[in-house]
């Protein structure tokens, strides 16, 4: 269950436009955020409540755009651009090696619950490529070597979290 | 030297947003100044006058689509921003509003007085997550000194603008599909007609235009329709951000003539080839767009020519290929994004797309067949017979390369191997 003020404010948002339903995708980005980068069923209850909407709308809407989710995901979401361009400055080695280091395949999460590897379409920085965008970071130029050194940092100050 | 217009206040290399005072201490406002001084049809005759085409990779008259809207409509009109750029091998409207949020805004504000629109939405990506921060912040500070929100400038104008961050697919950048995910539904496309200047965001007449469409209208308005047409060459209007990444040594982007010539564009700004094999294939504007090969790279890069060379300007970010890459493996690429973000809607697209991914899949990995080059062609075919421009856009770089590299999909299948890969 979100807070009454959670509830309260993203209810108004929708009051903000002649019709409810244009919040909704504002709405099931604050919900997601809120319950930890997912969206649970109660979730989209609440979101076709504030809305006013029937709950199949809601989840027709869930189920369609990428940057949604109804299943856990991990703390940090690693997008790997696999399209044209970063194809051919070697985005598949990026993540081969990722599958490797992290032990999972694209769509899965670590057992540990840090990470999410997910092949996205083109980050629109195609002259820098390959690139790689980890939580809400843009990397460029990515490679093997780059990406450790970034995973290794991630991994250091989760580990520090871990034991605070 | 090109004049630069739209890169003129940054550099697209390391855009920084330009500060409300330094885009009005560059001539920021002028244009929309000049626009408030005149009526609403006399600012859409500049534009017509202009010659603008649509950036977004149509290329349509953006006067004429304006003129469409009907003035006398009784209720509510808008004017929707696409910066839903995903067109794999484009990022030009991102350096537009990470560096220079102010003149999209500026653009903004001009077309919606033309048409007398007073609510706008920039639809913006989700990866774009922090230019939205940034137009954010410009549309705040623009609102503060009177060039949004109520009574623009004394002159009774009223106009809202606010960003709208998407959730992420592809087929938002269609424009009516845009709008159904504008108003919190799936995005699949509408059909057309009635088009969205007559019916469009909620059934109310709707004008969605692109990023860099927008960024020009300011610079139009202040220096007037002649002085832009000159920019130009050979009878094209403007300036065009052009891109270039794959094979090249300096891969970029650059604000040029229209109409410069692709082996400039290639030689000139992007260096030529990255390694030591020469370039093979370019695709002239995005992922959609059919492939050139070297007999026609003296193409001039503008809506006309490229699509009498059989294939279409796009977005103007070229992608290019050398000898080095195998064209089946590439092909299987560029299938797997479209099986990838196929909206479901139509058969031929959702079924035919994953049917030719498995089929390009076979032959690069040396399991292909005679008869599936057949297959692809005929599958290839139905691609056309769907609901909107998605499965047509796959169409485009799968015919192409079909017909332009077949010696290499007939060798893949006779040898079970690639000979042209190296890397």
């Amino acid at each position: 269950m979100i807070p009454e003020t959670l509830y309260k404010e993203l209810s108004e948002h929708c009051s903000h436009y002649p019709s409810r339903q244009v919040g909704l995708i504002y709405v099931l980005q604050k919900l997601q955020e809120y319950y930890g980068g997912w969206l649970p069923d109660e979730a989209v209850t609440e979101a076709a409540n504030i809305v006013g909407i029937p709950e199949p709308e809601v989840e027709g809407v869930t189920t369609f755009y990428n940057w949604f989710f109804r299943e856990p995901v991990g703390k940090t979401i690693i997008a790997c651009c696999d399209s044209i361009s970063c194809y051919l400055c070697g985005a598949e080695n990026l993540i081969s090696h990722l599958e490797k280091r992290l032990g999972i395949r694209p769509g899965e999460t670590t057992p540990d619950g840090r990470y999410t590897l997910l092949p996205v379409v083109c980050l629109g920085n195609c002259d820098r490529a390959p690139s790689v965008m980890i939580g809400e970071t843009l990397y460029e130029r990515v490679t093997v070597e780059s990406l450790d050194k970034i995973l290794d940092q991630l991994d250091a100050e989760s580990n520090k979290e871990a034991t605070r | 030297m090109t004049e630069r217009v739209l890169l003129k206040n940054f550099d697209p290399r390391n855009p920084v947003p330009v500060s409300y005072e330094a885009y009005v201490k560059a001539g920021g406002y002028e244009g929309a100044k000049n626009a408030l001084s005149k009526s609403p049809l006399e600012v859409q005759q500049i534009v017509k006058d202009s010659g603008l085409r649509g950036r977004g990779g149509a290329g349509f008259p953006t006067g004429l689509k304006w003129s469409f809207v009907p003035m006398d409509h009784p209720g509510p009109k808008y004017l929707v921003c696409n910066c839903d750029e995903m067109e794999p091998g484009t990022f030009k409207d991102r350096a537009l509003i990470y560096g220079d949020p102010h003149q999209l805004i500026e653009g903004m504000l001009i077309a919606a007085y033309a048409m007398q629109m007073t609510r706008g939405f920039i639809f913006i990506r989700y990866e774009y997550k922090k230019g939205a921060e940034i137009l954010d912040r410009a549309i705040q500070e623009a609102e503060k000194h009177g060039w949004l929100g109520k009574n623009i400038q004394g002159t009774g104008f009223d106009f809202y603008l606010e960003t709208h961050l998407s959730a992420g697919r592809y087929i938002c950048g269609e424009e009516t599909a845009l709008l159904n995910s504008l108003e919190g539904k799936r995005a699949n496309p509408r059909s057309k007609p009635p088009f969205p200047q007559v019916r469009g965001f909620l059934g109310q007449p709707t004008i969605v235009n692109n990023v860099e469409t927008f960024c020009n209208i300011p610079h139009i308005l202040a220096r007037g329709p002649e002085w832009y047409k000159k920019l130009g060459l050979n009878g094209n209007a403007g300036t065009k951000l052009m891109g270039a990444s794959g094979r090249v040594k300096t891969p970029g982007l650059w604000e040029l003539p229209m109409g410069t010539p692709l082996s400039v564009l290639l030689k000139d700004y992007a260096g030529g080839p990255a390694r030591e094999f020469p370039i093979k294939a370019v695709m002239p504007g995005g992922l959609s767009t059919p492939m050139l090969t070297p007999d026609q790279f003296d193409t001039p890069m503008d809506f006309d020519s490229v699509a009498k060379a059989g294939s279409r300007l796009g977005t103007a970010c070229v992608i290019v290929f050398d000898e080095g890459d195998c064209m089946v493996s590439a092909m299987a690429n560029i299938i797997k994004f479209y099986a990838r973000e196929s909206c479901g809607f139509c058969t031929p697209c959702r079924e035919g797309m994953q049917w030719i991914y498995d089929t390009l899949c076979a032959i690069r990995d040396g399991r292909g067949e005679p008869a599936d080059l057949q297959v692809l062609d005929d599958v290839g075919r139905h691609l056309a017979h769907t609901f909107c421009a998605f499965a047509p856009g796959a169409q485009g770089p799968l015919v192409s390369g079909l017909a332009k590299f077949r010696h290499e999909f007939e060798e893949h299948i006779s040898r079970g191997q690639c000979t042209a890969a190296v890397k």
